[in-house]
């Protein structure tokens, strides 16, 4: 009894050495797998936006690439760390929720707000009226942030 | 004319066979070198073998046979073979770690004389992760953004040349990433994850600019599909390329914790 109570306390105690670990790995995820999505659903499912939609803007193009390249190596990075964490006893699940929740927010927002609006790169669909569909996207961006910020800010106190 | 279009025939087919040469020897010499070493040493795994067979055999199915002629026509298919050549077949090969097998197999001295070779200032050099990317994807981009990939197939040399970059800086690549032969001055996980993510990038950025800018004399049909298949199928080798990284860092970083386990197995 005693021995599984120290147990529980040195885990308890891990959590809080690994607390950033937590939250990173979450973020990690959170991006890799809605830009996953994005890519999956929107451009090869449902083509509502495509592969290429404008050939003209190398930087749409370049930072596309990056990000691209950038998603999966952040969903796989992500799940060697959650494995890491878990390794060392350090696994915390409500922290590392609130970081995925943050980090798939800040992508949607940013493709949302920046590659949809201001650089023009591509839009949600076509030939439709966008305004409800550009809202529903970026008002669920951001109750994805709120929500993760909460997580995280509950889980932030020494003493939780 | 028809004793021209047989002559262009026997040439394709040297061309083919002259390719495939050199991984029919090396497919032969790997088995041959297991058989050796087995004989002395301890067992030498199957998954390695069998990585190096498969390996081989998707080179050899880029090289001769019905895909290597069907490339020369359509792009869609050239793409293909890009995928297996320059991407597949390095990987795997690398994974049957032939280095390792060579320095079991051969004797001593040679082996001494292998090793140091392997340590020379020009070996170091191109395997370092960023001139191996400048040289793999660099290359790429090259082939299909000017008009070498139309001299490639008006002249044999080129082509030869050409297809046998494709494969060595793959090879090149993969092993300036992924180290399972011994790798002498290796370089930090963090960066060549940094530089891995930009290379991956160069890579998809061509596919999808080959998608917009067909190469010359390229139908525009077949420039999109190629270039779909360079973007997915890239990306699924890519994958593999990025779990064996990662899997080997999470391996080593074991060490920071089970201290015992670091001491006894260096």
């Amino acid at each position: 009894m005693t021995k599984m109570y120290e147990e529980q306390k040195h885990k308890h105690e891990n959590r809080f050495q690994y607390k950033q670990r937590n939250m990173w790995t979450g973020i990690l995820f959170g991006l890799g797998i809605v830009a996953f999505i994005d890519e999956v659903i929107f451009h090869q499912l449902l083509h509502w936006h495509h592969f290429y939609d404008k050939s003209t803007a190398a930087v749409g193009l370049v930072s596309d690439g990056l990000f691209h390249a950038f998603s999966f190596f952040a969903t796989i990075g992500s799940a060697f760390l959650l494995a890491d964490l878990h390794r060392k006893h350090g696994f915390w699940l409500k922290r590392w929720l609130g970081g995925i929740f943050l980090g798939a927010g800040v992508f949607q927002l940013y493709d949302g707000i920046i590659q949809h609006k201001f650089m023009n790169l591509h839009q949600i669909r076509y030939n439709v009226e966008i305004l409800p569909y550009d809202i529903v996207w970026n008002i669920l961006a951001a109750l994805f942030i709120v929500i993760g910020i909460v997580l995280l800010l509950q889980t932030n106190q020494k003493g939780w | 004319m028809h004793a021209h279009e047989a002559h262009a025939q026997n040439f394709l087919i040297m061309v083919q066979l002259l390719l495939a040469l050199p991984f029919f020897i090396a497919l032969i010499l790997y088995i041959l070198a297991v058989i050796i070493s087995n004989q002395h040493k301890k067992q030498w795994p199957h998954f390695r073998t069998i990585c190096w067979i498969v390996g081989n055999v998707c080179a050899l199915i880029t090289l001769v046979g019905p895909l290597a002629s069907l490339s020369h026509i359509h792009f869609d298919a050239h793409m293909i073979g890009h995928l297996l050549l320059g991407m597949l077949a390095p990987l795997l090969m690398v994974l049957a770690a032939p280095i390792t097998l060579l320095l079991r197999t051969l004797p001593v001295d040679n082996a001494r004389t292998l090793s140091r070779i392997l340590k020379k200032p020009y070996v170091c050099f191109i395997r370092h992760p960023i001139i191996a990317s400048i040289l793999n994807v660099g290359g790429l981009w090259l082939l299909y953004t000017t008009s070498l990939f139309n001299l490639m197939h008006e002249h044999i040399l080129l082509y030869v040349f050409i297809h046998l970059h494709i494969f060595l800086a793959g090879y090149l690549f993969t092993i300036a990433f992924i180290y399972i032969d011994p790798a002498p001055h290796p370089y930090s996980y963090v960066f060549r994850s940094l530089t891995l993510v930009i290379a991956l990038a160069a890579h998809a950025i061509l596919a999808k600019f080959i998608f917009a800018n067909p190469p010359h004399h390229v139908p525009t049909s077949e420039a999109e599909l190629g270039a779909k298949i360079m973007y997915y199928g890239g990306d699924a080798i890519e994958i593999l390329l990025v779990y064996i990284l990662f899997y080997q860092w999470f391996k080593s970083t074991r060490n920071a914790i089970h201290p015992k386990a670091a001491t006894s197995s260096r």
